[in-house]
C-alpha cells in the first residue's frame, strides 16, 4: 500500500523530468540540427524583415542549418563583424577600401537587397498624399521649415489643408545604416546640409526639437504615435504600420511615390557599375521616373570561415540572391537588377 | 525608605551577565555595524566605480558638460543642459501636480472625512499604484495620457500659443504626458507618507483647536497640516527624488528630444532617461560621457535631498520653539 502510493508520488516527477528532457532535446534539434551548424548575424533593422524571411525559407530547405539575425542596426553590425562574434553582418553602408583592409580573415562585401526610404508622416484628417519638394524636405529636417502650413509646403500642395502644427522631427538614435544614406541622399540634394547641417553619417545629432527612436521600428512606431510628425524609415515599416508616405520630388523635378518601378527605376541607373560604384551613384538619381532615396543593404562576409561553415555561408547567401529576390517585393524591398545579383553571387567563390 | 536589593542569603539581584549574553550582545552589535557599514561602502564603492569611469570624459569635458546643449556622437562633444533641464522641469512639475493631489489625499484618508472601511480601501488602493511596473505606467501614457489630453492640448495651443508653456503643438510624447504620468507614480510615496505625518499629530492639539473655537478647514488648514509639515515636506522631498530618478516611463513619454523648451507640449530629455536611452550602443568614449551625467545625476539627487533635510531640521525647530 505505502510502496505503491509511493509510487503514485513519484512518477508525475518522473513525467516531468522527461517531458523536460524532451524539450531541451527537440529544442535544441529545431535550431542546430544534427549536422549542427549554426551561422550569426547582426546588423541592418532596415533589412532584417527580408532577411527573417529568407532565413524561414531557407531553414525549411536546409533543416541541418540553424541561422539567427539580431536586428540592432547597421553600425552595431559592423562592428560586431569587426570583432569576429558574428559570421556575417549586414549593413546598408558599404564597407570602405581601408576598413575591409582592417578585417583580419579578408572581407567581401554583396548586395542583399535594397530598399528606398520614405518620408513617413502622420497628419490626421489630411486628404490626399502629401507632396515634398526636395529642397523643402531638406529643410524639415535640418529645422528650417517648423510648421505644417508654412508657405513652401503649401505652395506645393495647393489641394491640401494643412493644419497650423509644429513639425516633429523624428530621427534614429543608434548607429544606423538607414540615417547613412538618407543624409548621404540630403548632402547630395543641398551643400547646406554639410555645411550648416549636421552632416552625413551613420549617427548624427540631430537638429533641436527632433526625437529620436532606436531603429526603423522604433521611428515608425513613434511616427505612428505623435500626431504631425515626419520621419525616414524603409518602405515596409512605414506600409506595415499604415503609415501615408510622401511623394518626393526627385532630381528631375518630378513628385514620385515609392513603387517597385520607381524603386527600380533608381536601381537601374546603377546597374552597369561594379560593386564597389554601386552606393555613390544612388545618392540623387537623375532618371525623372526614378524615386530620390533608394539605397542598396550588404551582407558582409568573411573570405575564410571554419570548415563547414563556408559552405553553409555561400549557399545561404545565393539562395538570398536567387530564389530570396521575388520575397522582396512582397516585403516591400526592391528585388536587385539581374546584373547586380550576378555580381554578387560571382563575389560568393571568394569564399573559402 | 532605601530599596534592598541584595536577597536574603547576602547575593545580590543584579550580577554580572553571562557570557553567553556577553555574546550574544557583540555579535548584534558587530552585525548591526557591519550591515550599515555595508551600506556606506556600497555607496562609496558606487560613487568610486562611476567616478572612475567619469574620470575621462570629466577631464575632457571638464564643466563646459553641464553648459553644452548638444549630444553629438559623430564630432564625440558631449553636453547634458537639455536633459538636466528636462530633469528638473519635469520633477517639479509632477511634485507640483502630485504633492498637491498626495496631501489632499493624506488629509481626506485620515481627518474622518470617509467612513473608516471606506478609507483604507482607499488606502490600499493608492499603495497598489506604487507597485505598478513603470513600463506599464509608459504604456498606459502612450495608449491613454496621450490621446486623452490632445484635445486640450490643441484648443490651449490655438488659444494661448502666445504664452511660452503652450508655444508648440503636442504631437504625441512629450513634457505633458510625461509629466502627468511623473505625478501618478509619485503620489503614493507622497500620500503614504503625508498620512503617517498628519496621523502622528497628538489629538490634544486638535481638540485645542476645536476648543477654540475654530471650522474644521481652519483646524486642519492652520493647526494640523503645519504641525505635521515636516513629515509631510520630508514626503515631498521623497517624492521629488522618486521623479528624478524615474527612468523607463520616461523613456517612453519624454520624446526624446535634446532641446530645451518652456513648452508643456514639446518633446524633452531627461538625464535618466539618456542613460537608458543610449548606453546599450555607446562606444567607450560616450560611455565615459555616460557616466559622467550619471555622476551629474547623482550630486542633483544628493543635492535634492540635502536640502529636504535641511528643510526638515528648520520646520520641525519651528515647531518645537511655538
Amino acid at each position: 500500500m505505502r510502496h505503491s502510493s509511493n509510487k503514485l508520488t513519484a512518477r508525475p516527477l518522473a513525467g516531468l523530468i522527461q517531458a523536460l528532457i524532451l524539450i531541451v532535446a527537440t529544442g535544441h534539434g529545431t535550431t542546430a540540427g544534427a549536422a549542427g551548424i549554426e551561422l550569426r548575424g547582426a546588423g541592418s533593422t532596415f533589412s532584417a524583415p527580408l532577411y527573417e524571411k529568407w532565413i524561414d525559407a531557407y531553414q525549411s530547405i536546409h533543416p541541418s542549418v540553424a541561422i539567427h539575425y539580431d536586428a540592432i542596426g547597421s553600425g552595431e553590425g559592423i562592428a560586431r563583424f569587426d570583432a569576429e562574434t558574428v559570421d556575417f553582418g549586414a549593413s546598408d553602408v558599404s564597407l570602405s577600401a581601408a576598413e575591409t583592409a582592417k578585417i583580419r580573415r579578408g572581407a567581401i562585401q554583396v548586395p542583399g537587397t535594397a530598399g528606398m526610404i520614405v518620408l513617413a508622416y502622420n497628419l490626421p484628417g489630411l486628404a490626399g498624399p502629401l507632396k515634398l519638394p526636395q529642397d523643402v524636405y531638406l529643410d524639415i529636417f535640418m529645422g528650417r521649415v517648423r510648421t505644417w502650413d508654412d508657405p513652401r509646403i503649401k505652395t506645393a500642395n495647393p489641394g491640401l489643408s494643412l493644419p497650423h502644427k509644429n513639425i516633429a522631427v523624428v530621427g534614429r538614435k543608434e548607429s544606423s545604416g538607414t540615417t547613412f544614406a538618407f543624409t548621404s541622399h540630403l548632402a547630395a540634394v543641398g551643400k547646406r546640409w554639410i555645411e550648416e547641417g549636421p552632416g552625413v553619417g551613420k549617427i548624427i545629432d540631430w537638429p533641436a526639437g527632433a526625437m529620436i527612436a532606436r531603429g526603423n521600428e522604433g521611428v515608425a512606431s513613434r511616427i505612428k504615435i505623435s500626431d504631425g510628425s515626419i520621419g525616414y524609415v524603409e518602405y515596409g515599416f512605414a506600409r506595415r504600420l499604415g503609415l501615408p508616405v510622401a511623394l518626393l520630388q526627385n532630381q528631375a523635378g518630378k513628385f514620385v511615390a515609392p513603387s517597385q518601378e520607381s524603386g527600380g527605376a533608381a536601381l537601374a541607373t546603377s546597374a552597369g557599375q561594379g560593386l564597389d560604384n554601386l552606393a555613390p551613384a544612388l545618392a540623387n538619381p537623375k532618371d525623372p521616373e526614378a524615386y530620390p532615396i533608394v539605397t542598396y543593404s550588404w551582407l558582409l562576409l568573411y573570405k575564410t570561415y571554419p570548415s563547414d561553415h563556408a559552405n553553409a555561408v555561400k549557399s545561404f547567401v545565393e539562395f538570398g540572391l536567387d530564389a530570396g529576390q521575388p520575397l522582396a517585393a512582397e516585403l516591400g524591398y526592391l528585388a536587385l537588377p539581374p546584373a547586380v545579383a550576378d555580381l554578387g553571387k560571382s563575389a560568393l567563390s571568394q569564399i573559402k | 525608605m532605601a530599596i534592598q536589593f541584595a536577597l536574603q542569603d547576602g547575593k545580590s539581584l543584579s550580577q554580572r551577565p553571562s557570557i553567553a549574553a556577553y555574546v550574544v550582545d557583540r555579535a548584534f552589535f558587530l552585525a548591526a555595524g557591519l550591515g550599515a557599514f555595508t551600506i556606506v561602502a556600497l555607496v562609496a564603492y558606487i560613487l568610486w566605480e562611476i567616478g572612475g569611469q567619469a574620470l575621462p570624459a570629466v577631464i575632457k569635458n571638464g564643466p563646459q558638460f553641464l553648459v553644452n546643449t548638444h549630444w553629438n556622437v559623430q564630432n564625440q562633444s558631449f553636453g547634458i543642459l537639455p536633459q538636466i533641464w528636462g530633469t528638473l522641469y519635469s520633477s517639479l512639475l509632477a511634485l507640483l501636480i502630485g504633492g498637491f493631489v498626495g496631501v489632499t489625499i493624506a488629509i481626506i484618508l485620515t481627518q474622518d472625512f470617509l467612513p473608516h472601511q471606506i478609507a483604507v480601501v482607499f488606502r490600499t488602493l493608492i499603495e497598489m499604484l506604487a507597485a505598478i511596473p513603470s513600463v506599464v505606467f509608459g504604456l498606459w501614457g502612450i495608449f491613454v495620457v496621450i490621446p486623452f489630453i490632445r484635445p486640450a492640448a490643441d484648443w490651449l495651443h490655438d488659444v494661448a500659443g502666445f504664452i511660452p508653456f503652450f508655444g508648440t503643438s503636442l504631437s504625441g510624447p512629450g513634457m505633458a504626458p510625461a509629466v502627468i504620468v511623473l505625478a501618478i507614480m509619485i503620489l503614493p510615496t507622497v500620500a503614504a507618507i503625508s498620512q503617517d505625518a498628519i496621523s502622528l499629530v497628538p489629538y490634544k492639539v486638535k481638540e485645542a483647536a476645536y476648543g477654540m473655537g475654530t471650522t474644521r478647514w481652519e483646524a486642519i488648514l492652520k493647526v494640523i497640516v503645519p504641525t505635521a509639515s515636516g513629515g509631510i515636506s520630508s514626503s515631498l522631498v521623497l517624492g521629488f527624488g522618486r521623479a528624478l530618478g524615474e527612468t523607463m516611463a520616461l523613456a517612453m513619454l519624454i520624446g526624446n528630444a535634446n532641446q530645451i523648451s518652456l513648452s508643456l507640449f514639446s518633446p524633452a530629455n531627461t538625464l535618466a532617461s539618456l542613460l537608458a536611452s543610449n548606453f546599450p550602443e555607446a562606444g567607450q568614449i560616450e560611455r565615459q560621457a555616460l557616466m559622467y551625467a550619471a555622476l551629474v545625476l547623482l550630486a542633483i539627487t544628493l543635492v535634492v535631498n540635502v536640502i529636504g533635510t535641511l528643510i526638515l531640521a528648520w520646520t520641525s525647530r519651528k515647531i518645537v520653539k511655538a
